[in-house]
């Protein structure tokens, strides 16, 4: 049954909900803007906010000094690597738990959660100096390991939380009607697995492409990711407003896209489906 | 249904993931442990020896370990607050229908997907600084004082930046626990004469509180480890004014490479996040079972 909301109610909700909305968004609007305009106009008093000659050259300037692109090669490499190889791990995990649970599948659930709940300072000094004595320091395939093991529990549980919603009878009424294991994964089970599988990718790439404990302990410049590069503007010398905007507005941008498409998804995976 | 054989199948197919979180989990945390009981500092290699607890005491009775640890509790605490009142507020809000709710939310949403030292350096370069930044703009366009955040205020602005970062994340998971409210309850409270403030705290708040709980346990976890704001905005100073456990961890270990400290004071951080995960964890098993 619809509720009947009275015109006036819902006009002033309309104010109310985008004011509120521009208010928190305002630092990335701002950022965007500040991406489009000379050093000269980023840091005018009083700040001028569309009226100002919009220009690329930031964009050109943070590519050609810093190469740009590598930093963020690195970060795809990274994030689309962890998750690769977390979800080629995580699958036959989450499956097996999901339709024929060995006993304690409960506990060693509970057991994955709680490795997410280690603080990373706990563990930080081993890893540290195994990466250096292995010579995985600043190195992408050192990142992709360690943003596979942080993220693992995280993809286990999802694909768990999906797997599980997948009724049990539709594997029966096949088997019953003769399909061998390989046929019952193929038609049977993939097709409805495959949406759970994407949202996991897509919060898992979000998840490692923002991370930024070990991306900025770990590396120093070759396999700097896009956090670590971006906090190399935080030295005074690099205090290059437009500079440092036009850098983050690329770094920001493919994942509000990503995660502005995955909004359900982010909320059951950081709760570990506590909430849905 | 399983039979024996489904189920060593399926023992097999999780043997990868449980080993892999195993080796994550024992072994660096074992060799915390022991640096934590050794004078290990990387600028003098080979003099390694056992100290017993020396690190601990040192570590505990270091002033900086209470400034770090009262940090530590006032940013969580402080974003929080800040989290949890505003999410309510929030989450309230997108749940009335109006124009362009949609894109109202994606804007809300926003701020969380922003990586932590893109966040930073936003806030402290082009809102906080004393001269050009925005609020320096706004305090003088009313005649104030522009307030100079992170050298006078560093804690406070560090609690900000991280609240805005995780405001989304609790307007998200409040907002969903806010659609899956009967509408037909509120309907009858309605009807039986209930205003807004009485259907808020009757009906509305008791609703959420699961969700309340999990959005503060959840947040915890995170918070308890912020690390990226600080090293970007402050590097913990000025002193010791910004400075959490993690940071300090860090600062022992990778800028004073005094291995057996930092390792102790890795171990002090792991017991405290022990402590909020015991709870989260009960919670999350409870759900589990329905």
């Amino acid at each position: 049954m619809a509720r009947a909301i009275p015109m006036r109610r819902r006009l002033l909700f309309t104010v109310l909900g985008w004011v509120t909305g521009l208010f928190l968004f305002f630092p990335i609007l701002w950022t965007i803007l500040t991406s489009f305009k000379t050093e000269g106009t980023a840091i005018a008093s009083p700040p001028i906010f569309l009226f100002f000659d919009w220009t690329l050259e930031n964009y050109w300037e943070v590519q050609s000094r810093s190469d740009y692109l590598r930093h963020f090669l690195n970060s795809v490499t990274i994030s689309f690597g962890s998750t690769l190889i977390g979800l080629l791990v995580a699958i036959p995990a989450a499956w097996a738990m999901a339709f024929a649970p060995p006993r304690r599948t409960k506990d060693i659930l509970m057991w994955m959660l709680s490795t997410k709940m280690l603080p990373p300072v706990g563990v930080l000094v081993p890893i540290y100096l195994l990466f250096r004595d292995w010579h995985l320091l600043d190195t992408r395939i050192g990142l992709v390991i360690v943003l596979t093991l942080i993220n693992l529990p995280i993809i286990v549980w999802m694909l768990y939380t999906y797997f599980k919603e997948i009724p049990g009878d539709i594997l029966e009424a096949a088997r019953m009607d003769g399909a061998s294991l390989g046929k019952e994964i193929v038609y049977v089970l993939a097709p409805m697995a495959v949406p759970g599988i994407a949202s996991t990718i897509l919060l898992n790439i979000i998840l490692a492409w923002n991370e930024a404990f070990w991306t900025l302990n770990l590396t120093a410049a070759d396999a700097a990711p896009l956090t670590a590069f971006i906090a190399s503007y935080s030295s005074p010398e690099g205090l290059f407003w437009a500079k440092l905007s036009a850098a983050s507005t690329l770094a920001i941008a493919p994942i509000l896209i990503l995660g502005w498409f995955s909004q359900r998804q982010l909320v059951r995976g950081l709760t570990f489906g506590a909430v849905k | 249904m399983t039979t024996l054989h489904t189920r060593s199948a399926a023992r097999f197919m999780m043997t990868p993931a449980v080993m892999l979180l195993l080796a994550w989990m024992i072994v660096p945390l074992v060799m915390t442990v022991y640096f934590s009981f050794l004078r290990y500092n990387l600028l003098m290699p080979g003099t390694e020896e056992a100290v017993g607890f020396e690190n601990y005491s040192y570590f505990l009775t270091d002033p900086a370990f209470k400034t770090a640890l009262l940090n530590t509790l006032l940013l969580v605490a402080g974003v929080l607050l800040i989290t949890v009142i505003g999410g309510i507020f929030l989450a309230l809000l997108l749940d009335q229908p109006f124009f362009g709710q949609g894109i109202v939310r994606l804007l809300v949403i926003a701020p969380f997907l922003v990586m932590p030292t893109v966040s930073a350096l936003v806030w402290k370069n082009m809102l906080m600084h004393p001269v050009n930044g925005l609020f320096a703009w706004v305090a003088k366009s009313f005649g104030a004082q522009p307030i100079d955040w992170l050298a006078v205020l560093p804690l406070l602005s560090v609690i900000l930046i991280v609240a805005w970062q995780w405001l989304p994340f609790a307007t998200l998971i409040l907002l969903t626990a806010l659609q899956s409210l009967d509408e037909e309850q509120r309907e009858a409270a309605g009807m039986d004469g209930a205003g807004p403030i009485s259907m808020f705290f009757y009906i509305v708040l008791p609703h959420l509180a699961r969700a309340i709980t999990v959005v503060v346990l959840i947040e915890t976890i995170f918070l308890l480890s912020v690390f990226a704001e600080i090293l970007v905005t402050t590097n913990g100073g000025p002193g010791y004014e910004s400075t959490n456990l993690a940071y300090l961890v860090y600062a022992l270990a990778l800028l004073q490479f005094d291995v057996g400290g930092a390792s102790a004071g890795g171990i002090i951080a792991v017991i405290l996040a022990n402590i909020v995960a015991f709870f989260l964890i009960r919670m999350i098993g409870r759900n589990l079972e329905t």
